[in-house]
C-alpha cells in the first residue's frame, strides 16, 4: 500500500504541475502539449481508483482526437503570440485572488474532517476476475440505455454543426452536384457528342492548301 | 491509505487552477477552451472517486456522458472559433465586443 500512495502523490504532482503550465504558457502549442500531460497523468489516477474503462477511454478519445483537433486548430490559425503576452500580468492578481478564496472554500468543505478515511473507508480491492468494462456495459445497456441514445444524438448533432459551421463554398471550385446527377435521363441528357473542328493542318506555303475541317466521330 | 478527501482535494486544486487560468487568459480564446476542459477533467476525478469509494457504478456512467458532452462541446467550440478567426482575423476575447459585453 506505500507504493500505492507513493503513485498518488507522483501521478498528482504530475498533474498539478502540467495544469500550471497549461495555464501560464503563452504559447498555445505549449499548452496543448502539457494538457496531454495532464490527461495522461488524470488517465493514470483514475487507473488507480478501478475505473479502467474510462482511463483508456480518456486516452484514446481525449489525447487521440480532441486534443490533436486543438493542435489542428492552433496550426491552421495564425495567432500572434507576441501580442498575447501582453495583459498576462494585468489580469494576474485577480486571477491569485480568485484561485486562493476557492481553492480554500474547497478545502474546507472537502477536507479530510468531511471526507476523511473514518467516514470513507478504503473499499476491498476487487479481485481478479472483476471486469470493470462488464460492469459498466451491464448498466449503461440496462439502466441508461435511454441516456446513452440521447448520447449518441448528441455526438450526430455535433458533428452536423462542426460541418455546417466550418463549410463554405467557393465559387471557383469545380463540384458534382449529385441531386443534379440523380435527374439525368437516358437519352440527350446523358451523352453528349461534340463535333470539333480540328486544327487546319498546316501546310508549306509551296503546296496547294487543302480544305481544312474534317470530322471526327 | 489514499483517502477519499485526498481525491477530493487533488479536484479541487485542479478546478482552482483552471478557473485562474480563464481569469489569466483573456486574450487567448484557445487557451480559455483548455481551461474549461480542465475543469471538467476535475469534476470528472471527483465523480470517479465517489464511484470508488462508495461502491456505486453509476458516478462512471456520469463521467462516460461527461465525456461525450465534453467531446461535442469541444468539436463545436473549436468550429465556431475556426468561423470567428475567419470573419474577425483575431481570437482576442476583448475585441469581440459586437453585443457590447
Amino acid at each position: 500500500m506505500g507504493f500505492e500512495k507513493f503513485l498518488f502523490y507522483v501521478l498528482a504532482a504530475t498533474l498539478i504541475a502540467a495544469a500550471g503550465m497549461v495555464v501560464t504558457r503563452r504559447n498555445p502549442v505549449h499548452a496543448v502539449l502539457f494538457l496531454v500531460v495532464a490527461f495522461f497523468s488524470s488517465a493514470m489516477l483514475w487507473m488507480l481508483l478501478e475505473a479502467e474503462f474510462l482511463a483508456i477511454s480518456l486516452v484514446l478519445v481525449y489525447v487521440g482526437a480532441v486534443l490533436v483537433l486543438f493542435l489542428f486548430v492552433i496550426m491552421m490559425l495564425d495567432v500572434d503570440i507576441a501580442t498575447l503576452k501582453a495583459q498576462f500580468i494585468r489580469h494576474l492578481p485577480l486571477a491569485l485572488v480568485v484561485g486562493v478564496i476557492m481553492l480554500v472554500e474547497i478545502f474546507l468543505v472537502v477536507g479530510p474532517g468531511n471526507f476523511g478515511g473514518e467516514s470513507f473507508p478504503n473499499p476491498a480491492p476487487q479481485g481478479p476476475d472483476y471486469n470493470n468494462t462488464r460492469e459498466l456495459g451491464l448498466l449503461l445497456y440496462s439502466s441508461y440505455l435511454y441516456p446513452f441514445e440521447i448520447a449518441a444524438v448528441i455526438l450526430l448533432v455535433a458533428i452536423v454543426a462542426a460541418i455546417r459551421l466550418t463549410l463554405r463554398h467557393r465559387p471557383d471550385t469545380k463540384y458534382l452536384d449529385p441531386s443534379k446527377q440523380v435527374y439525368v435521363r437516358k437519352g440527350p441528357d446523358r451523352v453528349q457528342l461534340i463535333r470539333v473542328p480540328p486544327e487546319p493542318r498546316r501546310v508549306p506555303p509551296t503546296a496547294t492548301p487543302t480544305s481544312g475541317v474534317e470530322d471526327e466521330a | 491509505m489514499i483517502e477519499l478527501s485526498d481525491y477530493l482535494m487533488l479536484g479541487g486544486v485542479l478546478f482552482a487552477i483552471s478557473v485562474a487560468g480563464i481569469f489569466i487568459n483573456r486574450k487567448n480564446l484557445i487557451v480559455l477552451l483548455m481551461c474549461i476542459e480542465l475543469m471538467l477533467l476535475a469534476v470528472n476525478t471527483n465523480f470517479i472517486a465517489f464511484s470508488h469509494f462508495l461502491g456505486d457504478m453509476s458516478g462512471q456512467i456520469f463521467v462516460f456522458f461527461i465525456l461525450t458532452v465534453a467531446a461535442a462541446e469541444a468539436a463545436i467550440g473549436l468550429a465556431i472559433l475556426v468561423v470567428l478567426f475567419r470573419n474577425r482575423r483575431t481570437i482576442d476575447v476583448e475585441d469581440l465586443d459586437a453585443l457590447k459585453g
